[in-house]
């Protein structure tokens, strides 16, 4: 199962960031998690939202270039071991992680592995045949 | 289809024979009627009969704009005031304007060399064109204007900006002809692709003109209107537009040298080039009645093309310009025309139509900044996408240029455009 990941064009300029973070917080929109990564000259900030087609038409209302992935994220529990179980089984089965970020959650003794697999059709299935869980759009959005 | 076939497809020969009995009179003209141009004359010990031959013209001081500026408003007029019908002037970015008048036949000599080159490029009577340039001084909308009116379409004066009503019109009225610079016509291309309007419209050609281009920007215009996208050439201390103008075969401009004669100097040495070689264009002016003009330097850079062209057009022809000899950038010593650069980013479908450049010196070398518009924001999937995507622009550019520039991605919509001259050079060296 994949959920929607927001991936936004950020300006290496002081308050390119704020300027994103203002528009989603006027929409009322929440962020569930987010990575950054940057090279000297721009940034792309990737977010799970809680209504990602409206933050997607709030951004680009402002000129802002966004674009909409699927990727998965995974269910984990927090204690050890549990995050190389998931990376070990797609090492194992030859697939490529080309990033992933993580967050955990106030109510369950969880932790959520967000990931982009170069071949996600075949990691979805290896997760489903192992148990793994994945969650569905509505088990975040709704968080 | 000619608007006056007998003159467009005239043979060289007699072209020659026409053009110095009339060079001729507009020199006679010149030395009884406006003071500077006698000036120059006795200056250079010459009178209007020792220029013998079309080549001797090379014996008269040039022009410049700054002449037009010393005798302003009306020093450079040879005619009564009375006799002035419209006055026009440059787009004047600083202090007073040039100013420029035209008497009856002036006007009508204009409007038939522009409604020459709408009809050559494919405008036909019952056409509904719309003026996207801004009216006023400016001689670039009432030229189009008056032209198309003598093809016989029907003009919608809508002058530029507010893109809303422009598509609006664009859509309701039917319009088959639009007339804009390019760089506008580039923004209405993006927003009818945008919004998915180009069904709902019946464009087939655009008449493009008031700024420099590329040939890549022009077919993209093509793409995004479908439509074909034909360059003109002019200003206003020459006439406006209407001295070239392209037909449907887009080969160069066809030159109206009935009515003005071209040369093609070097800019440093002002010697004229071998025929076909680059050079600054200058121009002297065989028929006009209030402003004939010797010998105007225009700043403008291309080269003459001869080779027949499938249109039966006889003038020779001005291919698409290549920078202005003023707005050249020389950057570690390297000569630098943002159409070069533009000509670059235009073969790029990711990033937008409109750039800035930037340059800057950090105490001891120059430094060249382009910033593009991110446009296909599906590269935001990976980094190696979009450092890619800059790695080939920065690749194409320094095979182009000879240097190495800084390639910076932007957010769309974020670098300025306009209706009129885009500025797209932020030169901070020297600047403090």
């Amino acid at each position: 199962m994949f959920i929607s990941q927001i991936s936004i064009f950020v300006e290496n300029k002081q308050g390119s960031l704020a300027a994103i973070t203002e528009i989603l917080a006027n929409e009322n929109i929440d962020i569930r998690a987010f990575s950054i990564a940057d090279t000297t000259d721009f940034g792309i900030l990737r977010m799970i939202v809680s209504d990602p087609d409206r933050a997607i038409a709030a951004l680009r209302a402002k000129n802002i270039a966004v674009s909409l992935n699927r990727v998965i994220a995974v269910q984990i529990r927090d204690v050890p071991g549990s995050m190389h179980k998931v990376l070990g089984l797609l090492s194992s089965n030859g697939l490529v992680v080309e990033y992933a970020y993580a967050f955990i959650s106030r109510k369950r003794e969880d932790a959520y592995v967000i990931l982009r697999v170069d071949e996600k059709e075949k990691a979805a299935q290896l997760f489903e045949d192992n148990h793994v869980h994945t969650l569905t759009p509505e088990e975040v959005y709704n968080f | 289809m000619f608007f006056q076939p007998e003159i467009e497809t005239i043979d060289r020969a007699s072209l020659r024979k026409l053009q110095y009995s009339r060079l001729q009179q507009s020199l006679e003209r010149c030395y009884h009627n406006v003071p500077l141009y006698r000036q120059r004359f006795d200056e250079a010990g010459l009178k209007p009969e020792d220029i013998r031959c079309l080549e001797d013209i090379t014996k008269l001081p040039v022009t410049t704009k700054a002449d037009f500026r010393d005798n302003y408003p009306f020093g450079l007029f040879a005619v009564d005031r009375k006799e002035v019908l419209r006055y026009h002037g440059s787009s004047g970015t600083t202090g007073k304007p040039t100013v420029v008048g035209y008497t009856r036949n002036d006007l009508d000599m204009w409007s038939d060399i522009v409604a020459r080159l709408c009809m050559a490029a494919g405008a036909r009577p019952g056409d509904t064109a719309q003026i996207s340039f801004n009216y006023g001084l400016f001689t670039g909308a009432l030229g189009l204007h008056m032209g198309l009116e003598k093809v016989g379409c029907g003009v919608i004066p809508l002058s530029g900006g507010n893109t809303e009503k422009q598509l609006m019109i664009m859509r309701d009225f039917g319009t088959n002809i639009l007339i804009a610079t390019p760089s506008y016509a580039a923004y209405l291309g993006e927003m009818v692709q945008e919004r998915g309007l180009r069904d709902q419209l019946k464009l087939r050609l655009g008449l493009f003109g008031g700024e420099g281009s590329t040939d890549t920007m022009m077919r993209k215009i093509e793409q995004s209107l479908g439509i074909i996208a034909t360059d003109n050439y002019g200003m206003s201390e020459l006439i406006g537009p209407g001295v070239s103008g392209e037909c449907e075969f887009r080969t160069g401009q066809h030159i109206a040298e009935d009515h003005f004669l071209i040369e093609i100097l070097d800019p440093e040495t002002l010697e004229p080039v071998p025929l076909g070689e680059y050079g600054e264009i200058v121009v002297t002016s065989l028929t006009k009645e209030c402003c004939p003009i010797i010998r105007y330097r225009t700043r403008d850079i291309s080269r003459i093309l001869t080779d027949p062209c499938p249109c039966g057009r006889t003038m020779y022809r001005l291919e698409r310009l290549r920078g202005r000899s003023d707005d050249m950038l020389i950057i570690k010593g390297v000569n630098v025309f943002p159409s070069q650069i533009e000509g670059v980013l235009m073969t790029y479908d990711n990033v937008g139509t409109n750039y800035q450049l930037v340059v800057t010196n950090n105490g001891y070398m120059d430094n060249l900044e382009v910033q593009v518009e991110l446009q296909d924001t599906s590269l935001l999937e990976s980094f190696q996408m979009l450092e890619k995507l800059t790695g080939s622009i920065k690749e194409k550019l320094r095979s182009v240029l000879g240097l190495s520039a800084k390639v910076t991605l932007v957010s769309p919509g974020t670098l300025e455009r306009g209706a009129g001259k885009a500025k797209r050079v932020l030169d901070l060296r020297n600047k403090g």
